[in-house]
């Protein structure tokens, strides 16, 4: 087989998933779900949806975990009349990077987000309040405890896949190390085992932005009159650091949006189209996120460090026994590649399958969101050769490949 | 004259560096390919020799070949070195016909000995007569079959013989363990005038022990 043998051209006109309904499910009813912060959750409801069929065998399952603002809706239309797809669909459908044709693909909304699945804005059952700020403290090992659980409830015992990108990356980083059991192959997109200190930088803004809104009101404000205003804020700082300044450039320059001259008026609040565009950004963002939410997520975010859990990172990755394929872009200056390329090193010292590639695109961070077609020729072959190998070791005609085991 | 016109160097077959790079590889060994190209000696690897591999290209088609054959894969520059290869990872690192091509060679199989007990490469030898015949009668620089371009295109940079290369070797205090003269398509232990008969030359080498 060569890269030549499935020419672009040649391949059949791709299909989307259609209409997709999610589905939520209540877990950890019987005990509670113990948190890192040593609090405990419980039941927890989350949201989520599958595309595909899971095989007879159960091996074809793929999880997808989303980034800091996403949802559980990563392919296919709501309802026919739906305006946009869902966040990855480019990269799930028929004939798509992963293939629904031939896998089953699961994601759910992460613990402590605000489309579907418990968190600060759902109602803590103990008070019949909602939780807002009282909700416990959320890691990225909690979110991935909850996903790793949904997957046992659907009954299946081995994951023929994981990905994601940026903080779904890290989930991706941390169920591999967390429940190597659980997982055959790890994508890594555009991620890494911790955000640099620039990144919390402009988190901790973000977060700033939310708490000096006067309609904060300490996290309790009436979800109807949200701190629209520093959560907008939030959003447009966030959404500069997912652009590249080559990308603003391109789309927006130094134009303006409503005249050809400078309006010299103080009050006037957009003049250039990246002002406006950015104001657009935020004022999506009230529409659907909630402030609080935002400030857990986030937080999660800064803390989670895979080093320092596991004292080197190549001790975290010794844990893990998938293989892995890492992806950066190089314009993505919120993960840079020099993240991805620490990553693959730390696999590479203890001896895992590891596969590591940079992309070029100009769209910044978002790359991975927008340019799915590099992506998907990359994780297509990697997931469909996974699931072959796996199939020979259960099956126990490998000779070729012994099974993937750390320290070999 | 035209490139095509002159005498091109051959480059050996991919046969037969394959045959002679596995047969001084150990089974079940760590091997790290650099320039693994589309990871048809991996797969070989992997397969008959039961070796756990690792492919390093700078291609995207490449990269998107060796992980269609399910092996890792990973993008680097050689001409960058191998910094992203923790030390004595491997067993054996392979470099084939690509030593002349990058911008330090001394300081790739500096690395090469790094992150591998032992290198194997494979090098052309423009001290091969007829590329001195070339040089004497047209007046012209060598060229190899696999690159016929002009000297200001060429990716080939260093042309060196296999005295040059042996001098590199003792200057880098290296221990040349195996060197295969390649003679009209056959590589041999040891042959009459190897400089002046062979058009590449196949070594294994290892640091020289303390």
């Amino acid at each position: 087989m060569s890269a030549h043998s499935k020419p672009q051209s040649a391949r059949p006109p791709t299909q989307s998933v259609g209409i997709v309904k999610p589905e939520t499910v209540s877990l950890f009813t019987d005990s509670p779900l113990t948190l890192v912060s040593g609090q405990t959750i419980g039941p927890v409801t989350v949201e989520y949806e599958t595309y595909g069929r899971l095989n007879d065998a159960r091996d074809n399952a793929i999880f997808v975990c989303h980034a800091l603002t996403g949802d559980a809706h990563a392919a296919g239309l709501c309802n026919p009349n739906d305006r946009k797809p869902g966040w990855w669909d480019a990269l799930i459908g028929t004939g798509r990077g992963i293939d629904t044709e031939d896998y089953f693909v699961i994601c759910a909304n992460v613990l402590g987000g605000c489309q579907g699945t418990t968190g600060p804005g759902s109602v803590n059952p103990e008070t019949g309040h909602r939780y807002r700020l009282n909700f416990p403290f959320l890691t990225v090992s909690d979110i991935v405890s909850v996903h790793s659980e949904l997957v046992r409830y659907l009954e299946i015992d081995r994951l023929c896949g994981i990905v994601g990108g940026s903080l779904g990356g890290m989930q991706v980083l941390e169920w591999s190390v967390r429940f190597p059991d659980q997982i055959a192959a790890a994508i890594v997109v555009a991620s890494g085992h911790r955000l640099s200190a620039q990144g919390i930088a402009f988190n901790a803004v973000g977060r700033r932005a939310i708490y000096a809104d006067p309609g904060f009101e300490q996290g309790n404000y009436d979800p109807k009159n949200p701190p629209r205003f520093g959560l907008a804020l939030a959003r447009m700082i966030a959404h500069i650091t997912y652009l590249s300044e080559d990308s603003i450039e391109l789309k927006f320059g130094r134009r303006l949006q409503d005249s050809d001259e400078f309006a010299f008026d103080m009050l006037k609040e957009t003049e250039f189209q990246i002002e406006s565009y950015l104001h657009y950004q935020g004022k999506r963002f009230v529409q659907r996120f909630d402030a609080n939410s935002y400030l857990y997520l986030s937080r999660a975010m800064d803390y989670f460090d895979l080093k320092e859990s596991y004292d080197t990172l190549a001790a975290a990755c010794k844990r893990a026994t998938c293989r892995f394929l890492v992806v950066s872009y190089d314009t993505d200056w919120l993960f840079p590649t020099s993240q991805s390329r620490e990553l693959t090193t730390a696999l590479m010292e203890v001896r895992k399958h590891v596969s590591f590639l940079e992309l070029n695109c100009s769209f910044g961070h978002d790359s991975f969101l927008i340019d799915i077609d590099p992506l998907a020729e990359l994780i297509q072959p990697f997931i469909d050769q996974t699931h072959a190998d796996e199939r020979r070791r259960m099956t126990g005609t490998s000779k070729i490949c012994p099974p993937v085991t750390s320290g070999l | 004259m035209s490139v095509s016109n002159r005498y091109q160097l051959p480059d050996i077959s991919v046969r037969l560096t394959d045959e002679l790079i596995m047969q001084h590889i150990d089974e079940s060994s760590r091997v790290i390919d650099l320039g693994c190209g589309d990871g048809r000696l991996l797969e070989r690897l992997r397969r008959e020799m039961n070796c756990r591999v690792q492919g390093i290209d700078v291609e995207r088609s490449n990269l998107v070949s060796v992980i269609q054959r399910g092996l890792p894969v990973i993008a680097a520059n050689l001409d960058e070195g191998l910094t992203d290869i923790p030390s004595s990872s491997f067993d054996f690192a392979v470099l084939s016909q690509t030593l002349q091509q990058v911008k330090e060679p001394r300081q790739l199989l500096t690395e090469m000995l790094r992150v591998a007990r032992r290198a194997l490469v494979v090098v052309p030898n423009f001290g091969y007569w007829r590329v001195r015949m070339e040089v004497l009668w047209h007046g012209r620089t060598p060229v190899t079959s696999n690159l016929p371009y002009e000297w200001h295109e060429s990716p080939n940079l260093h042309f060196m013989s296999m005295f040059d290369f042996r001098d590199l070797i003792q200057s880098m205090g290296l221990t040349i363990v195996k060197e295969s003269p390649i003679i009209r398509g056959h590589a041999v232990d040891r042959a009459w005038a190897a400089n002046l008969r062979a058009d590449s030359v196949f070594y294994l080498l290892e640091q020289r022990l303390q």
